[in-house]
This record gives C-alpha cells, sequence and structure tokens, in this order.
C-alpha cells in the first residue's frame, strides 16, 4: 500500500474554510494531520476520516480525501463499518470527549474491545464547545460551567483507564500545540493494527481556555510533561535531572543524582509490555503530583478484528459444499413435485 | 391391511396442533410431520407457538410449546385458524390450547401425565378432562408414557431417555391416523443420531408401537387421507421468513456483484436473520454483532459508505432506536436495507408475538422531512422477493428502504419453489468509474433523481458528505435557505419516483364492486384465504393487497375508487387505513382492526365481510 511518498500536507487540504474559533487547538491538530497522511504517503483516496458531532467533527470537510461528518457519537461503529467493508482503506476517527465518552460511551469501548484496526483520534478539551460551555465526562471535579454554575461533582473519566479497561492494545497521548509530536504518535498509530486511541489534550480558547495551561506554559512544560519513548528511561524536566521510578504499587518523580538514585534507578519505557499496569499509571499521572505523559504510552499487537474475519470466511469457503447461492438453494431437504 | 383401507375417510384439509412441554420435542415432532406431508405432496404452513422464556417451569402453561400444521389436497394459505386434532402431552398443554381445537376434534393426550402433580403445576382445581364436553371432542387417553417404557424395555436405556422419546409416539399415531409413511422420518432419525445407533433404534420402535397403537385402538377409525395437492411442478424446500428474507439478501449481493454487510444486535423475533448471516461465511457474507441497535445500523452505514449491500435487521424497539441513524442514510443518500421483523408492541411489548403496528413508525417515525421507500412482505416465502426487491430499489436508487415483516411471516413455514436465479433481475448500482470527469456527489443523474455512488479507493473522487444540509449538486455544505428547500424537494421527488420502479397493484376478483377487501403485509394468508372461501360459498368480495406501502403503486386510487366500501383488514388500530385517508382524501375508508399479537382467523374475517356484505 505504502507509496513513493510525493503528496505534500497541502494537498490534503480541502478547499473548504476552517471555521473553528481563532487561537482553537483543532487548527493545530488539523495541521498535524495533514502532515501524517503526507508522511505517511498513502494515495489520498486511500484515507478515509469520520467524525460524529461536536467542534472536533468539524474536521471531515477540511480534509481533501474521502470523509464522512456523521452523527453524535457514532463515529466508531461507523468507522468500523468502513474498515470491516474495506480493510485496505486507512480509516481515521475524529471525535471529541463528549462525542466519544459520553453519547458514544459504548461504541467507544466496544470498539477498544475489538480491535478494529482504526487510528482513534480524540480532541479532549474537558467541556462542550460546539453547545457553548457545558461540563463533559473529561471536566474536572468541581468545575463550573454553564450547566454546573456551582460546581460539577461528577468524577471525570479518563480515557486510558476505558482504553485499557476494555482490553485496549494501543494508547498515545499528545497536545494540541506540538505538532511534531502529535504527527509522529499518529504516524505510529497508523502503524500499529488494531484500535489505536489517540488522546490530545486541546485547549478550548472560548469556553475552557488554559484547562492544560499549567502543562503547555512554555516556561515549566519539560517540568511538566514527560515524554514516553519505547526502550527509554523515562527522564524530563528543564535540566534532564527528574525521572520516575517504581515505588511499591505507584510511581514516583525523584530527582537523579539525589539519594544516590542514578539513571540505572529509572523506569525504562516499554510500550509493548502486555501487562497493563504500568501503562496504566503512566497514563494517570497528572500535575501537580506528576509529570503528563506523552507519546505511546501503550503498543501491544494482538489479533485484529476484520483479518481474523477475513480468515475466518476464507477457512470456511475452502471447506464448505456451499459455493454459490444455487448450491444454498438446493441444500438441505429438498424435494421434486 | 385390507380392513384398514375399508375405513379411509378422504379429507380435503386438515389442521394438527401438537402441543407439550417446551422439553418435550413438539416442533421437532410439528416439522417431521410437515416434512412427511411435504414429500407426499400436500400443500402446507406452519406456525410455531413458543413460550418467551427459555426455560419456563416443567409443566406450568407458561412452558407449553406449540407447533401448527395446516396441509391439504386444496391451496393452503394460514397454518389453519382452529385443530382437526390437537395432541396433548401433559395437562398444561391441554389447558393452554383446547380453546384451538374444532367442536368434533380430536383430542389425544398422554393419561399418563394426568397426576395430581402435574395437574398442579398446570394450575388445574379439577381435572380437565372431566371439564371438557365429551361430546364435542373424541378424547383419545393413551398411556404414551407407559406404553414407551414398555416399547423400550429391552434396551440398556435409562429413564430420562426413553421418555425423551414419547413424542416419537405421538407421532406415530398421528401417521397412522393420516395415513403417513414413516420412512421419511426413519431416515431423517439415522441421519440426525448417525453417532448415537441406540437413540435411532429406540425412536424407531417408539415410532412404530404409536403407530400400531393407533391401528389397535377403536376409537381412531377411520383413518384419513389427505391426497397430495395440485402443485406447480419443480424443486421445493421448506422456509420461513426470516430464512426467506437472509436469501433474498444474499440473492441480492449476488446479482449488484457487492459484498453483503450486516451490521446488527440480536433481537426477537428478528435474530435468526443475524444468525442465518453468520452461518453464510462460505458465500463471503460479513455479519457484525454490534454492541447496540445504533451501532447496528451505524456499521451498516459504513459499509454501505464503503460500498458493500449494507443490511441492518431489528424489531420494533430497535427500529425505534435506529431513527436518528435512518436520517443520516436519508440526508447523505446511502443505499440502505432496514428489516423491520415487527411484533407486539409498545415497549418491549410482545416480544414473541405479531403486529403490524410500527407501519407509521416505518414511513413517519423520524425527525425533520425525511422519506424513505417501505416495502411489506405478505407470505414466509415471499420475504426473500422482498428482500430482493428492497435491496434492488436501495442499490438502485441510493437510499434507505425499510423492509417490514412480522412475527408470524418470520417463524411461519411453508414449502417454497425454488426459483432460478439466473431469472432473478440484474441490480445495477449508479456505481461512478474512476476517471468520470468534473464528479459531483450530489448531482441528480436521471429522471430517477439518483446521485452517483463513489467509492472510497476510487482515486480522484475523493468527496465529503455529512448530516449537514449540503448544497445541491457539490456537496458542499450550506445553510442558504432556498437550497434547504431545494435538497428536501429533490429528497422527496427521489422516493416519490420509485413508482416508476414498482408493478401496478392487481386486484383479485371483479374490478368493481360493493367491497374491497383490502389488506397489506403479513395478513395475505388468512385474508385470501377467507376471499377464496367466501368466493367459493357465492359472495362476491374483491381484493386488494398491498406490499409496496411507500410509494403507492401509480393505479392504487383508480383501483380503489371503483368500489362502494373499502375495508381494510390489519393488526393495528388502523395504521394503513389511516395512511391511505391521507394519501386519498376523496375515499371513505372503513376498518377491521385486532390487536392481540395474534394474526387474524380465517372465521373471523368471513364474519366480518359477510356482515358488511349482506346477502349473497
Amino acid at each position: 500500500m505504502v507509496e513513493v511518498n510525493k503528496l505534500s500536507p497541502r494537498d490534503f487540504k480541502s478547499d473548504q474554510e476552517v471555521r473553528w474559533c481563532a487561537g482553537c487547538g483543532d487548527h493545530a491538530v488539523l495541521s498535524s494531520v495533514h502532515r501524517t497522511m503526507a508522511e505517511i504517503g498513502y494515495p489520498k483516496e486511500k484515507y478515509v476520516v469520520i467524525s460524529g458531532i461536536g467542534c472536533s467533527s468539524r474536521f471531515p470537510y477540511y480534509m481533501n480525501t474521502y470523509a464522512f461528518h456523521t452523527i453524535h457519537g457514532r463515529a466508531i461503529p461507523i468507522a468500523s463499518g468502513v474498515k470491516v467493508s474495506n480493510p485496505d482503506l486507512s480509516v481515521w476517527v475524529v471525535t471529541g470527549d463528549g462525542d466519544a465518552l459520553a453519547i458514544g460511551g459504548n461504541h467507544f469501548i466496544h470498539g477498544a474491545r475489538r480491535n478494529i484496526d482504526l487510528n482513534v483520534i480524540l480532541l479532549n478539551n474537558q467541556i462542550y464547545g460546539l453547545t457553548k460551555g457545558q461540563y463533559s465526562p473529561t471536566s474536572k471535579f468541581g468545575q463550573v460551567t454553564k450547566t454546573s454554575p456551582y460546581g460539577t461533582f461528577e468524577q471525570p473519566f479518563r480515557p486510558i483507564e476505558l482504553v485499557i479497561g476494555a482490553q485496549g492494545k494501543f494508547f498515545a497521548r499528545s497536545i494540541d500545540n506540538n505538532i511534531q509530536l502529535t504527527k509522529d504518535i499518529l504516524i505510529e498509530a497508523e502503524k500499529h493494527k488494531g484500535f489505536s486511541l489517540v488522546e490530545i489534550l486541546q485547549n478550548c480558547v472560548i469556553y475552557n481556555d488554559k484547562t492544560f495551561g499549567a502543562i503547555t506554559d512554555k516556561e515549566h512544560k519539560q517540568d511538566r510533561q514527560l515524554i514516553l519513548k519505547h526502550g527509554e528511561p523515562m527522564i524530563f524536566g528543564k535540566n534532564q535531572d527528574k525521572g520516575i521510578v517504581l515505588d511499591g504499587m505507584s510511581l514516583k518523580v525523584v530527582k537523579l543524582g539525589e539519594n544516590g538514585i542514578t539513571e540505572k534507578d529509572l523506569l525504562v519505557h516499554d510500550a509493548h509490555q502486555a501487562n497493563p499496569i504500568i501503562h496504566l499509571l503512566l497514563g494517570d499521572m497528572n500535575y501537580p503530583d506528576y509529570p503528563v505523559a506523552l507519546g505511546v504510552i501503550r503498543s501491544v499487537d494482538a489479533p485484529v478484528y476484520e483479518e481474523s474475519l477475513l480468515e475466518q470466511i476464507e477457512k470456511v469457503k475452502s471447506s464448505s459444499p456451499i459455493k454459490n447461492f444455487k448450491e444454498l438453494l438446493y441444500s438441505g431437504n429438498t424435494w421434486e413435485v | 391391511m385390507t380392513e384398514k383401507k375399508d375405513t379411509v375417510k378422504e379429507l380435503n384439509e386438515v389442521v394438527i396442533r401438537f402441543s407439550g412441554d417446551s422439553g418435550d420435542g413438539m416442533q421437532l415432532t410439528g416439522t417431521l410431520f410437515s416434512d412427511t406431508s411435504a414429500l407426499l405432496g400436500n400443500d402446507l404452513a406452519t406456525f410455531p407457538d413458543y413460550p418467551a422464556e427459555i426455560r419456563a417451569p416443567q409443566g406450568t402453561v407458561g412452558g407449553v410449546s406449540g407447533f401448527q400444521v395446516h396441509f391439504g389436497h386444496s391451496p393452503v394459505n394460514t397454518p389453519g385458524d382452529y385443530a382437526d386434532v390437537l395432541v396433548a402431552m401433559n395437562p398444561a398443554a391441554l389447558k393452554a390450547n383446547v380453546k384451538w381445537v374444532k367442536r368434533g376434534g380430536t383430542i389425544i393426550i398422554d393419561i399418563d401425565s394426568f397426576t395430581e402433580k402435574n395437574l398442579a403445576r398446570a394450575g388445574c382445581v379439577k381435572d380437565p378432562l372431566n371439564q371438557l364436553g365429551f361430546r364435542d371432542f373424541n378424547i383419545i387417553q393413551a398411556p404414551i408414557t407407559t406404553l414407551t417404557r414398555e416399547a423400550l424395555k429391552g434396551l440398556n436405556m435409562d429413564t430420562k431417555s426413553i421418555l425423551r422419546s414419547k413424542n416419537m409416539f405421538a407421532l406415530g399415531m398421528v401417521y397412522w391416523l393420516f395415513h403417513r409413511p414413516l420412512e421419511f422420518t426413519e431416515k431423517f432419525l439415522e441421519n440426525k443420531f448417525k453417532k448415537i445407533p441406540i437413540v435411532i433404534e429406540a425412536n424407531k420402535i417408539v415410532l412404530k408401537a404409536g403407530y400400531y397403537y393407533a391401528e389397535t385402538i377403536e376409537a381412531l377409525h377411520p383413518s384419513f387421507n389427505v391426497a397430495p395437492a395440485k402443485i406447480e411442478k419443480g424443486f421445493y424446500r421448506n422456509i420461513n421468513g426470516n430464512t426467506a428474507t437472509a436469501w433474498g439478501l444474499i440473492a441480492a449481493a449476488e446479482k449488484s456483484k457487492l459484498p453483503l454487510f450486516l451490521g446488527s444486535y440480536p433481537i426477537t423475533p428478528a435474530s435468526e436473520i443475524l444468525q442465518e448471516l453468520s452461518k453464510r461465511r462460505d458465500l463471503g457474507v460479513k455479519t457484525f454483532q454490534a454492541e447496540d441497535e445504533i451501532a447496528g445500523i451505524s456499521t451498516a452505514i459504513g459499509a454501505s459508505f464503503a460500498g458493500n449491500l449494507a443490511v441492518t435487521t431489528t424489531s420494533g424497539p430497535g427500529l425505534s432506536l435506529k431513527t436518528e441513524a435512518i436520517g443520516l442514510a436519508i440526508i447523505t443518500e446511502l443505499p440502505l436495507v432496514i428489516v423491520n421483523v415487527q411484533r407486539g408492541g409498545p415497549s418491549t411489548g410482545l416480544p414473541t408475538k405479531t403486529e403490524q403496528s410500527d407501519l407509521m413508525q416505518a414511513l413517519f417515525g423520524r425527525h425533520g422531512e425525511s422519506p424513505l421507500v417501505v416495502l411489506a412482505a405478505s407470505t414466509p416465502s415471499n420475504c426473500f422477493n422482498f428482500a430482493f426487491e428492497a435491496a434492488k430499489i436501495a442499490l438502485e436508487h441510493m437510499l434507505p428502504v425499510i423492509l417490514l415483516t412480522d412475527g408470524f411471516l418470520a417463524n411461519g413455514s411453508e414449502p417454497w419453489k425454488i426459483p432460478d436465479v439466473d431469472k432473478l433481475p440484474e441490480i445495477t448500482p449508479p456505481i461512478v468509474k474512476e476517471g468520470t470527469e468534473d464528479f459531483q456527489p450530489y448531482r441528480r443523474l436521471d429522471k430517477s433523481m439518483v446521485r452517483g455512488w463513489a467509492i472510497p479507493g476510487t482515486k480522484g473522487l475523493e468527496h465529503r458528505i455529512g448530516g449537514l444540509e449540503k448544497m445541491a449538486v457539490t456537496g458542499a455544505v450550506s445553510y442558504v435557505p432556498e437550497n434547504h428547500q431545494v435538497m428536501v424537494n429533490e429528497r422527496q421527488e427521489k422516493v416519490d419516483r420509485v413508482v416508476d420502479a414498482i408493478p401496478n397493484l392487481e386486484v383479485m376478483g371483479d374490478e368493481e364492486g360493493d367491497l374491497l377487501m383490502i389488506g397489506w403485509g403479513g395478513t395475505f394468508g388468512h385474508l385470501y384465504t377467507a376471499y377464496r372461501e367466501l368466493k367459493n360459498e357465492g359472495y362476491n368480495p374483491s381484493f386488494v393487497h398491498f406490499n409496496y406501502i411507500n410509494p403507492l403503486p401509480k393505479n392504487t386510487h383508480e383501483i380503489l375508487k371503483k368500489f362502494k366500501k373499502l375495508l381494510v383488514f390489519e393488526l393495528n388500530m388502523g395504521q394503513f387505513a389511516n395512511y391511505l385517508r391521507m394519501k386519498f382524501q376523496d375515499l371513505e375508508f372503513s376498518q377491521f382492526n385486532k390487536v392481540q399479537g395474534l394474526p387474524f382467523t380465517v372465521v373471523e374475517l368471513k364474519e366480518k365481510i359477510i356482515s358488511e356484505i349482506g346477502g349473497k
């Protein structure tokens, strides 16, 4: 399927005017996706981009590929139908925290469980933007929004917990303004065979501005983000002097050189480890106690739904005495008058 | 043997109801009797009646499982209103079914099961046998359990296995009574239990024991024969509505040269379509058991976008859940078949019972102006034709089609003349070819208003579709008020023009007169039987039956206006009658409705029509 890379990000831009608010994190993600697709190098007609409803779900209109803007919450099953029908296509889902985790929550967990080869980009801004500012399933506990004027008292979902709880095999996280990291992760997501969930922490400039400000703040971001790379020790910080160790049942931030800690004591990231416990601990790290983990947190190979289906079809075809519809009609109990 | 022949009476048609506990094997018994009768050349129709509970407590009325077969020398179009013969394996079966036996009918019971314990389980305060009018019925009190044990004394079998073959005793009795040979059933047993020879032997012994027992007891004389029907020559098989639906879809996939994709969630009474298609991996069918009804239709919409013949199957509550997604298929103009096997509603209602009460939902149950095509099958076997037709219309006109069947058609079965696959019409979807210049996703291609189907993966045809209103021709998002009107009009016109692709309505009987019987969907067999019997009795109603609901056939008004009285029969409170009133405001419609989860009886239909007509 891979062809010589001759397309540029520009080739993936549609002729439609982009209508997100100025300063919205979606612009940067769109740019990352255009670059990703150009770099992967498939011809345009191999890509299908599918979305549900929400700000993020406007995405398909800005893609010069095959694309489908569907209904609220149903992007994953619709994309599943596309991929299972034609496994040669590279199928992408763009969804948001409301679309994927509230109205589409059921489809989200079953999508992860089935392991259909979809690349799902979850733009998590912790708010409902398109409907103008109500809280979402990922809004912080206590957050004040239009529908929680006195603060919410709902526990937010953490997408990685849902993915792992649902037997998901790929989870990665990026931040909207890190276009390079997002692109690298999306390429990994495409390479991974199976359901790949990429959570992008995305700023809603109008209704939830700077909700990730503490992490993205230029001054402190290196101290508050841990960019994971498979096979490398977990080091972060402006001076590359902080690391993560396993301390009993939990993770702990340590300083290199303090209490005799050296690089050898740090956890080495193993994204391919089937056991999800460390991935879960990493994914759950949050500021201010921890840096927020970015990069590919989990990437484990497992049987892929549509491949298993095709294998089964071939197997049954080769052993069944029924080769066409006519033979089915005459199979079993028939008689002549 | 000669003596037996002397006492054979010829009958034109017979209805038998086999009933017993869920575990008594009554479905198999009924099926075996039906198969034998079909092989002898009788026309027939069958209907199973099983409890909604998978394993209701043994011996209770809730756990009674029944199977009715109607076979005849004359044409048979229904499983029959009332039974000539009832087989009741326990008191509960007798209690639940005696109301379905004709006056003068024969009731065969296993008298051994009429113990105090079983009577209590069946909730009988008094012995129901004593309450039966013995003058009204010919009651055969056969010690079936005892004689089955006796017959298998010589075999080394445990009690449980012995009792499991009781049903063969009853079947043997009925075979004698109706002069059926045992050989087809014996062959079936040999095949089915190939690996356990003792079970073959036991069942054959008991079958014969029943046969000879019936011959011996005087109460069962004379025996009867039902001569073969005049049936069109050809190869036949039995088929029920759900299998026929599944097969119609497979045939359509083959004719359109498209892969078949079914996205579905199990629901009674539609699950068998998903099950049947799941078996058909050998024909390349892709079935996707979704996490819910919405995902079922959503995966199908995705498959349709990707260029498959896409289908979703469901029953009433599921259709409700799918409504928003149906709207998406309407606005994006993607081909989609939605099969709704109707059951008793609202809500969970009567899941295992039949009804026609989803018509209005199929026609109008969506937000916005959202017309689509609605078809309705009318016999178990023509579910094949209408599933095929639904797929053909969906694919050639690029729109969703709802096919209505119902619990009665889905589970009812009848002999079906195997169709000639080569004679099925071609299906030619408007797939846009690579290299097409100036492709526009919503350009109308011809008078049918169909748009082109540009399938992902095709070079140069990349485009975007979605649920937002789109600009005519280009498909770009558009909020222009006048454009919305244009697109609403176009989508309506597209559905309306399907009328050019469907056959005219045909009248049975005179083309004008005092009374026109009007039916639609699954009530055909009962209405047609009532119509035929009335004609034979010298009455003169005419009859039309609708399979094409939206659009209605072109000549509908032309036909209806020629009758003084238009009487609409349906298993709901008058939904089709109201639809016709909306369509033809110059005409008056009367109604005959029943909402009991049961089919019409021919008797009640005839009574109603006679009361309307007055004299002959």
